[in-house]
């Protein structure tokens, strides 16, 4: 289980990140959890890993007027032992607290999740239902997208050429917002075989994410009739959000 | 040529990007407490301290611990909540062929720690990415939990 022959640069400039990934075969990583994995088993070969760990800004977390904005590289771990205010904090810790193993989420970063956007994992689904903004950053240039955007298909984002994921920004939720989330796995710590999460916003409608075979997905109406697996979804969700702690 | 500062010790190691921490720890180092058993992040066998916080050796590129402070279970002979554990792990028979177990110890010190080795379920839930395949889990829930005692006290 030895991967292919690749080469290692530690990127530690904004800048000089878009030449890096130019080069022929070159893949960005972050907490390389998943991409290990991928590597042991030869499932992807890159000639060239750009690892972003030692980029500026990227371990930041700070709470705005508007949102908790937490840099790409916080890592699972660091999301589980509580990051910015309540609600919040105690939402994304029970999201964090299942995934993979303390380990793994020691060094895997919620950034590399949705970045990744595999879509059996946690993060794509509860930030998508969460309403969060990506921001994405090449050189000096940066853009925000909201997460239904930003997520286009499995294992494929809106990234372009030599941009990579900087920030993701959490809205503070409405007094009296309540969120739930509920995750079917094998065993704990496995990957999701579905994951739903639910934002409650008192006069509003309930906001539905899901995990489909295309990756993250909003359910934003109600399921048609024929389609029981989702009507099931998402009245487990919702039932979860509102016997969950406001 | 890199340097990795291992348990206390700075060490230069010969190391191409793709070679796991845990290969260099064992094949370059002679630290064979470190074991590789599935290589892909799943059983746990390969746990090492990154500054302080429990890692798959196996999931991380030698070259990306640079900078970092490696700690395998060779470098926690004197540590209280270790010495505390392996006498639990002896006393509950919390092992048979031993390949888990420097990783077990790793997790299980980490838990204790972290104030999460409470009660059964809690530890059960803490294990659930280390594998055993001789014991059953039963001595190593039951060595936890006496460990985790001890610490409190």
């Amino acid at each position: 289980m030895t991967p292919a022959r690749f080469a290692l640069r530690r990127a530690t400039d904004w800048e000089e990140l878009p030449a890096l990934l130019a080069q022929p075969g070159a893949m960005p990583v972050a907490g390389a959890q998943s991409l290990m994995p991928m590597l042991a088993l030869r499932m992807t070969e890159p000639a060239l890993l750009v690892a972003l760990g030692d980029l500026p800004g990227l371990q930041r977390v700070e709470q705005t007027a508007a949102a908790l904005v937490i840099g790409a590289g916080v890592t699972h771990a660091a999301t589980e032992d509580g990051i910015g205010p309540e609600p919040l904090r105690g939402w994304l810790a029970h999201v964090a607290s299942g995934i993979a193993y303390r380990p793994v989420r020691n060094r895997g970063t919620v950034g590399g999740s949705l970045a990744l956007h595999d879509p059996a994992a946690d993060w794509p689904v509860a930030l998508l239902a969460l309403d969060a903004v990506a921001v994405l950053r090449r050189g000096a240039i940066k853009r925000r997208m909201a997460l239904a955007q930003f997520l286009t298909g499995a294992f494929a984002t809106a990234l372009g050429s030599g941009e990579v994921l900087e920030a993701i920004e959490i809205p503070t939720p409405p007094p009296g917002a309540r969120f739930g989330w509920c995750k079917i796995a094998p065993a704990p710590g496995a990957f999701a075989e579905a994951a739903t999460a639910v934002l409650l916003r008192p006069g509003a409608a309930p906001r539905i994410a899901v995990t489909t075979h295309d990756g993250a997905r909003l359910l934003t109406a109600a399921p048609r009739p024929d389609d029981p697996y989702l009507a099931r979804l998402r009245e487990v969700a919702i039932r979860r959000a509102e016997a969950a702690a406001a | 040529m890199i340097r990795l500062q291992v348990n206390g010790a700075m060490q230069e190691v010969v190391a191409e990007p793709r070679d796991s921490l845990a290969a260099v720890l064992r094949d370059r180092l002679g630290l064979h407490a470190t074991r590789i058993g599935c290589a892909h992040g799943s059983c746990g066998a390969c746990n090492v301290l990154l500054d302080g916080a429990p890692a798959r050796a196996c999931l991380v590129p030698a070259v990306l611990a640079v900078g970092q402070e490696v700690v395998t279970l060779e470098g926690l002979r004197d540590d209280h909540i270790m010495l505390s554990l392996r006498a639990a792990f002896q006393a509950q028979h919390a092992l048979q062929c031993g390949y888990c177990t420097a990783g077990m110890l790793i997790a299980a010190r980490d838990m204790i720690q972290r104030g999460c080795a409470r009660n059964p379920d809690e530890i059960r839930a803490g294990l659930a990415g280390q594998l055993c395949r001789c014991t059953g889990y039963d001595g190593i829930v039951a060595a936890i939990l006496g460990a985790a005692h001890d610490a409190r006290r």
